[in-house]
């Protein structure tokens, strides 16, 4: 919510006890308020409450340890599913150090690939290798962000928008239309064709977050059958004359014209494009959007009480209904990168691949608060870069990477599951929980 | 402990009382000391534990599931299962076992109603019913008088009589010194987790409340007589449904005066909140109108309402009142955050909010670590200064306080009345709701009683506390003994300037 670490910058401070509570509460009816605070221990040298807080439970901690469980439950599945690894398996007494060393040298070439694919490969030589795996990565983060944000958003003012892919979807559908359809000059071109992509976003939120506000029907059941109402809507527009690519017998639309894309930020050989500044763009606003906003204090105050909002006078229908839009914009948004960036230029049947629902993931995993959306981004999206290279290089199936991401966020989920493997001191654990859980 | 005694646990809210039973009943585990039962030290890992130890407790917040009926609530966790492996639950042995704790007590409760139908008193009942069952020694009641009218108040005493004479100890926790009087053998007074003397229950009012709090505390309130003004509230022909489409306010005239306090007394439920949000623009009404300063307000939404000069203090804080998660700074301009100086345009200015928060922080003498801990972290009574402090904090024509003081320690509920009485004498109109009587008695210029959805009398405050209890019984003086059919017009009223609108 806001800034509100104590002076002291422990965050330790904050999650007490009751009894502790109760104690301090105690203690400062003794002291008068006037005096702005009272004196405390001294202070503990930055260092040490850093190592303290290594090993306390805390987001940071959580998240870390999260990742390398799912990476060693990940080695385990890359262990199992190569047949000649396995078989020394079958003489592990006779002979361990085989199994040993067969499974390190299949699961570190994995891995390594992951990262060379991910973030630097030493081996590479020239500009464009050295930063191909870092301009992948960033490529596949900026849709994540954007509908990350949609869903960290939604979530903040107390609604869970699932429905993030298909306004992605009808997003993709506008500006793609736009993006061929319309004859103009180069900048104002992709200004409309992204314009277009928000506003289909934000009618896709808009219907369920009306129905929510004003018929009380639940947005995860609406926004779940809009993502299927989208999904063929597009499968069907692109088929259409009109719309689809002349000549071509199969699913696909017209390409985008080149004055409607998004601009390559590295030269014509590295896929990275303005959508990561658009990204960051948009996390900056969402942020000052929730923090430092009257729309933003609507919309938390909705969302954590929606009685107290509404006997403050907040109207509960307003703010859905434009938490909902807006969060149907940050979709569209990343929708349309997926043709006006260099994922794509054209229409196809599976152009948003799954970014709607890993948004989801995205935002829970960035604790659905703007900069660690970007930061969750940032991690599915270097492993989505790095999985293609461990792909073709090791030969492991794409999919290692989607159960690695389903294993994180559950990690996530399951603060006390990992704090009770690693025997983490109780801290913010319990918090985080509830930060979760809450959305129903 | 003595067998057969009634000990009343006295204290301010968070003083540790609640704590320190939730250690007794093994729900907390000590840091040092030890518990003796029957001299022997005790080690209690669970409930399970203290159960076994003949040790009961009746929660502040009943630990009941709604929809299960009466008996299946009381055997939960101690289910009694017949047909072997096959596990049937034994209903009908549930059963008895109710009826026959029932009888033995003198508690009646019907076994097969469900819970969420019980009126809150009863549902009290079955949590005793359900301690009784467990052959308990020893029963905690933790503030179980705080959700409870007057008459089911009057009724849980008799029940706790009973249970003293078949040999039950119990300790009692509470806040209200008027009860303790009533019925304790003993009291212990705990001020910040200390107990700081014990007392018999003939000491006086003054002596238990200065213990408490640890300073003497005035329990009247102190005021001059009120100059009311010209109207600034007039209800007429008020009608208002509730949730459920019932009818629960038929028809309610009042007007209340710049500078004075119309206190509304009643059993809970006889309409008086949803009086309150029908004025606050927070529930439909059907009929009639309502007027602030001369302009009909009704059909505006709340924050209009907000806006036109009206304070508003929930009846319940915690939920319609503070946003918990949300600090201290953010809550004291739950209402006004887009306004001057706090919101410009559509950016907050976090500042300006910080800033009056350290102003009203110190002038209503919030106890809290900082302006930015999370609301929820304060005890009842600094939560509800934190609303007081709110609402008072603009240019008001009308402050409406509904249970200002529910839950709410002695030393805040005296500040926070001196603050109702000095609104009161800057002009403002005021409206106190509440189901204390001594409360609305102490704060009003004007009674109103409400009963079945109408205001069935306008008396001063200075009428004897027997009459008004009669009449929240719905009983009219020039009626005395039959209950009104609901159109027995209002007593005659005893105040000037207080003529109802037709």
């Amino acid at each position: 919510m806001t800034n509100s670490h104590p002076v002291s910058g422990s965050p330790d401070k904050e999650p007490a006890t009751e009894p502790a509570l109760a104690e301090a509460a105690g203690a400062d009816r003794a002291t008068t308020m006037t005096a702005p605070r009272r004196p405390e221990e001294p202070r503990p040298s930055l260092g040490r409450l850093f190592l303290d807080n290594l090993w306390a439970a805390n987001t940071v901690t959580v998240t870390v340890l999260s990742l390398l469980l799912a990476m060693l439950i990940g080695a385990i599945l890359i262990i199992v599913s190569d047949p000649e690894v396995l078989a020394t398996y079958g003489y592990l007494t006779a002979r361990p150090a085989d199994a040993v060393t067969s499974s390190w040298a299949v699961v570190s070439e994995a891995y390594a690939n992951l990262f060379k694919g991910a973030v630097f490969d030493p081996e590479a030589s020239g500009f464009t290798a050295a930063l191909s795996p870092i301009s992948e990565t960033l490529t596949y983060t900026a849709p994540l962000v954007f509908t990350g944000l949609s869903v960290a958003l939604a979530f903040r003012g107390g609604l869970f928008n699932i429905g993030a892919q298909g306004q992605a979807t009808i997003g993709v559908i506008l500006a793609a239309v736009a993006g061929f359809a319309l004859p103009l000059p180069p900048v104002v071109h992709l200004l409309v064709a992204l314009l277009a992509g928000a506003v289909g976003g934000a009618v896709w939120g808009f219907v369920p977050g009306i129905l929510k506000a004003r018929a009380g029907a639940h947005e995860v059941i609406n926004t779940i059958m809009l993502n299927y109402v989208a999904v063929y809507f597009l499968s069907w527009i692109i088929v259409q004359s009109g719309v689809q690519s002349p000549g071509r017998a199969d699913a696909i639309s017209k390409p985008v014209d080149p004055s409607a894309q998004l601009p390559r930020l590295l030269g014509d050989n590295l896929r990275v494009h303005a959508g990561i500044l658009l990204a960051v763009l948009a996390t900056w606003f969402v942020a000052w959007l929730l923090n430092r906003s009257t729309l933003g204090f609507e919309l938390r105050a909705v969302g954590a009480n929606p009685d107290a909002a509404r006997t403050a006078g907040i109207s509960i229908t307003k703010t859905y209904v434009l938490v909902m839009v807006i969060a149907g914009v940050l979709a569209g948004l990343g929708g349309s990168q997926m043709v006006l960036g260099t994922t794509a230029t054209a229409l196809t049947p599976l152009v948003v691949a799954q970014i709607g629902f890993d948004g989801i993931l995205v935002a829970l995993l960035g604790r659905v608060k703007p900069w660690g959306v970007l930061l969750a981004a940032l991690l599915f999206g270097a492993l989505q870069a790095g999985g293609n290279r461990m792909q073709s290089y090791s030969g492991i199936s794409l999919e290692l990477v989607t159960v690695l991401q389903a294993l994180i966020v559950i990690f996530i989920a399951a603060p006390a599951l990992v704090k009770a493997i690693f025997q983490l001191r109780a801290a913010r654990a319990a918090r985080l929980q509830t930060s979760l859980a809450k959305g129903w | 402990m003595e067998p057969g005694e009634i000990h009343a646990l006295l204290g301010e809210n968070g003083a540790g009382k609640s704590t320190l039973m939730n250690v007794l009943y093994g729900l907390y585990q000590p840091d040092e000391g030890e518990i003796l039962v029957d001299g022997r030290a005790l080690k209690l890992r669970g409930p399970s534990d203290a159960i076994a130890a003949g040790i009961g407790m009746v929660h502040q917040h009943f630990m009941l599931v709604p929809v299960f009926t009466v008996a299946e609530n009381i055997m939960l966790g101690a289910e009694q299962v017949r047909g072997g492996i096959a596990g049937f639950l034994d209903r009908r042995r549930a059963r008895r076992e109710v009826a026959e704790v029932s009888e033995r007590y003198n508690l009646r409760v019907d076994p097969d109603a469900i819970v969420e139908d019980l009126p809150v008193g009863i549902q009290q009942r079955v949590e005793i019913v359900k301690a009784l069952t467990r052959d308990v020694d020893l029963l905690i009641l933790d503030e179980p008088t705080a959700v409870l009218t007057p008459q089911e108040t009057e009724e849980l005493l008799t029940v706790m009589r009973s249970l003293k004479a078949a040999g039950k100890s119990i300790v009692f926790i509470t806040h209200k010194l008027g009860e303790v009087k009533a019925i304790a053998d003993r009291i212990t007074v705990i001020r910040r987790g200390k107990t700081v003397g014990t007392a018999s229950p003939e000491a006086s009012r003054d002596e238990l409340a200065a213990l408490m709090v640890g300073r003497s505390v005035r329990l009247t309130v102190d005021k001059q007589p009120a100059t009311p003004g010209k109207p600034i509230l007039q209800v007429a022909g008020l009608v208002v449904d509730d949730d459920r489409q019932c009818r629960v306010v038929d028809g309610v005239d009042l007007t209340v005066r710049a500078g004075e306090v119309l206190g509304i007394a009643g059993v809970q439920g006889n309409g008086q909140t949803e009086l309150i949000e029908a004025i606050m623009g927070l529930r439909p009404t059907l009929a009639g109108s309502v007027t602030l300063d001369g302009e009909q307000i009704h059909g505006w939404s709340t924050k209009k309402v907000l806006r036109a000069g009206v304070g508003y203090v929930p009846e319940d804080r915690s939920v319609d009142g503070l946003v918990k998660e949300f600090s201290v700074a953010e809550n004291l301009v739950l209402d006004i955050y887009d306004r001057p100086p706090f919101g410009k345009g559509l950016a907050l200015r976090p500042d300006a909010i910080a800033r009056s928060a350290r102003e009203r922080i110190a002038q209503f003498d919030v106890r809290t670590s900082s302006a930015e801990a999370p609301v929820g972290t304060l005890s009842g009574g600094n939560q509800q200064k934190v609303i007081v402090a709110r609402e008072l904090s603009r240019p008001l024509k009308l402050f409406i306080a509904a249970q200002p003081t529910r839950g709410v320690d002695v030393g805040s509920i005296e500040f926070i009345h001196s603050r109702v009485i000095r609104e009161r004498d800057v002009g403002t109109a005021v409206m106190v709701v509440s189901s204390e009587l001594d409360e609305v008695i102490g704060l009003a210029d004007r009674i109103a009683v409400m009963y079945r959805g109408r205001i069935i009398g306008i008396v001063g405050p200075d009428t004897p506390r027997e009459e008004i209890g009669l009449l929240m019984a719905g009983i009219t003086p020039d009626r005395a003994g039959t209950t009104p059919t609901g159109d027995t017009p209002a007593v005659a009223p005893e105040i000037p300037g207080n003529e109802d609108t037709e």
